[in-house]
């Protein structure tokens, strides 16, 4: 099945991003065994030099792959019609044992790009490059993950048999089933909700707290990591329910269709954009009180603060919309 | 200076300098889009085709049953019939009657079919006709009779009842309609005996449980749903598309290799222009975040170009530079125009697949040039 257009693109994203994975993981041992900015060598000079087309193409793939996710997501769910007892992505990952490893290693590359990305934004405000060593350490964390989930999404769509009977979400969504995806399915409603707005209260006062006194960003990002979490859950368990108008379908694949104003994307991309901000927020913020980084970092930091708060804000807005809207009554 | 503002000062000076070289600009521009028309076609007629055959399929049968013998599939007996109505959820089940004639005269297969209808039935001793069936025999005059010969020596006559239209000529183009007794007797076909049977369920979702109960009562039959034959062509066109796209990827590999080369072999103009840039104290990033505008406006324009051109192409003019390969090919062949069908899934493929190769491929010359000393560039 490989030789389907959305298939053939996110294959070309994922080769060009471990190509560049690779080679930005071998300057970067360079960087981190000869990196010495007092020296003026010339083999200093050359690593100064290289770091700008580092960070250019790092830049580059790690957008793609950004793009990739949600075109991977986006794809599952139209693929969803070649396959038999498939209604929506859930049935396209399940046709083989790769498929959903695939979306959470592009998940968890998506939150690796995006730390990077705000790592190398800041690095780039300081005269003296003070986050160079960092985030080159970070380059080898991140390589082998994009060659993880590369491996993992030219596995899933090698093995991709359009002749097997997979199975739909409502399958895998239940509270009768074994699994963290029906736990999540189970939990009461009214819980999940509290816990989305626990989760809400903690991200607004540690934001609150981190742009009065420009501190405590790490506390932020827990906080942000908590709500996304909470986010998750609250979708699998209750809102997902009221989307749909219906008790018993907790898929959190299925608002990504036509058939619901393709709403998934008004809920994931604010709060996987959020937090990402988050997380890159939480990264940066032990190396406040490096000396070039003190005039310019915290405007950057309030900046990105802010965003991340009205991301956050904005799925919890969606949220509300979506519950005043619907017909369904789960409460009272 | 905010970065917005930056980023605008950027683009500004990026705009007047692509406009000081016009006429490269310009042909890179049109190199491009000429690769991006040439995926765009291809996903665009193969997603219309798809959509096309998704609105014919809605109306075919749930489920059609074929009896099988040696493999091969043959007349149905009624006497299936009520074993298939008589399963709970069924609907309806009617006996169809159909086949393929092969004209000798023109070497072209009409597919005869008794309607299954009593306002498209003709009359005994007249056929209704598809739009091809006429033009293909060349009938100038109304009232010409058709003329079937089975085999050497014979002569079936038909009076013409009326002509169907254009509008579905992708689904009748090729189609006779005949009254139910003129088909038995042109075929040869015994009364009781059908070409196979369409079976209606009242709830989608129930259909693999009849399929179930009916492969217990005609365990020798076939049973065919509406979305095994949707699925067959999704991946029937799927798989053209992306052989398709796969062949015009290497035109685009082989403009990467040439927008790489290109961007590598800089000007003496435009080295001075660096060169000049440097001296006056603009960063190597600046310099590396124009070029990255400069890329970003060739590749955006391209793929905007190439993409209205490509809708042009298939949308208005028919396809005519890749219909033989996608649609098939036979001797009689309907006329038909295809509804526009794009989304956003589309879009952005065909945008992360154009325009990401060509980013990938310039910005390594781009840095070596914005990072090169201003008097190493200027020499």
């Amino acid at each position: 099945m490989i030789f389907h257009t959305p298939i053939l693109t996110l294959l070309l994203v994922s080769a060009l991003a471990a190509l560049v994975a690779v080679w930005s993981a071998g300057f970067g041992i360079s960087v981190l065994r000869h990196w010495d900015l007092s020296s003026g060598a010339r083999g200093q000079l050359l690593l100064e030099r290289r770091t700008e087309l580092v960070s250019t193409l790092f830049a580059l793939v790690m957008a793609a792959e950004a793009a990739a996710l949600f075109l991977f997501v986006f794809n599952a769910d139209r693929m969803a019609a070649l396959f038999v007892g498939a209604m929506c992505a859930v049935g396209t990952l399940n046709a083989n044992g790769y498929g959903f490893p695939a979306l959470y290693g592009q998940i968890a590359s998506f939150f690796a790009a995006a730390v990077w990305l705000v790592l190398d934004h800041v690095d780039r405000l300081g005269r003296d490059y003070p986050l160079t060593r960092v985030k080159y350490a970070a380059v080898l964390v991140i390589a082998p993950l994009v060659l993880l989930t590369g491996a993992l999404q030219l596995a899933y769509f090698l093995n991709l048999r359009s002749d097997i009977i997979t199975s739909c979400c409502s399958k895998l969504f239940t509270p009768a089933n074994a699994g963290i995806s029906d736990e999540m399915a189970a939990v009461d409603p009214a819980l999940a909700l509290a816990a989305l707005a626990l989760a809400g209260g903690l991200v607004l006062a540690s934001g609150v707290q981190a742009l009065r006194t420009g501190r405590g960003h790490g506390l932020f990002a827990l906080a942000g990591a908590g709500y996304f979490g909470a986010a998750l859950l609250a979708m699998v368990s209750t809102i997902a329910l009221y989307v749909y108008e219906n008790p018993n379908h907790h898929c959190p694949f299925c608002i990504l269709k036509p058939d619901y104003g393709y709403i998934g994307y008004a809920f994931y991309l604010p709060l996987f954009g959020a937090t990402a901000l988050a997380l890159g927020l939480g990264a940066v913020s032990p190396f406040t009180a490096r000396n070039s980084l003190r005039t310019p970092l915290p405007a950057v930091m309030r900046r990105l603060t802010l965003w991340a708060l009205a991301g956050f804000a904005a799925y919890g807005a969606v949220t509300v919309w979506v519950i005043a809207r619907s017909n369904l009554i789960l409460f009272g | 200076m905010t970065a917005l503002n930056r980023h605008r000062a950027l683009l500004d000076f990026t705009v007047a300098a692509l406009a000081r070289r016009r006429v490269k600009t310009l042909a890179l521009v049109a190199v491009f889009a000429a690769v991006v028309f040439l995926l765009a076609s291809a996903m665009f007629f193969a997603a219309s085709l798809r959509r096309e055959a998704e609105a014919t399929l809605a109306g075919a049968p749930d489920l059609i049953v074929q009896s099988l013998s040696l493999g091969r599939q043959t007349m149905i007996g009624a006497e299936a019939v009520p074993q298939l109505a008589a399963i709970r959820g069924v609907t309806g089940v009617e006996g169809r009657l159909w086949g393929y004639f092969y004209d000798r005269i023109n070497g072209a297969n009409y597919t005869v079919m008794v309607p299954d209808t009593a306002a498209m039935m003709p009359p005994p001793g007249q056929v209704i006709l598809g739009e091809a069936v006429p033009r293909l025999r060349d009938f100038k005059w109304q009232g010409t009779p058709l003329f079937l010969s089975r085999r050497e020596g014979d002569l079936v006559r038909f009076d013409i009842a009326r002509t169907l239209g254009t509008e579905t000529a992708l689904l009748s183009a090729d189609l006779i309609l005949m009254n139910e007794a003129d088909f038995r007797s042109f075929f040869n076909v015994p009364a009781g005996q059908f070409t196979d049977l369409a079976v209606s369920v009242r709830n989608p979702r129930e259909l693999s449980t009849v399929v179930a109960k009916a492969t217990i009562r005609l365990p020798e039959a076939r049973f065919v749903t509406r979305a095994d034959i949707a699925r067959t062509y999704q991946k029937l066109f799927d798989w053209r598309e992306g052989v398709m796209v796969a062949l015009a990827f290497v035109a685009l590999l082989a403009f990467a290799i040439f927008a790489a080369d290109k961007a590598s072999g800089l000007s003496a103009e435009e080295a001075r222009e660096i060169g000049i840039l440097k001296a006056i104290g603009w960063d190597t990033r600046d310099v590396i975040a124009m070029k990255l505008w400069e890329g970003g406006l060739i590749s955006g324009g391209a793929f905007l170009l190439g993409t209205v051109l490509a809708y042009a192409h298939v949308f208005w003019a028919g396809a005519p530079l890749f219909a033989p390969l996608l649609k098939g090919w036979a001797v009689i062949y309907p006329e038909f125009r295809l509804t526009p069908a794009i989304d956003a899934l589309q879009l952005g493929t065909l945008f992360l697949l154009t325009t990401l190769p060509y980013a990938a491929a310039t910005v390594v010359p781009v840095w070596r040039s914005a990072a090169a000393d201003p008097d190493a560039v200027m020499r």
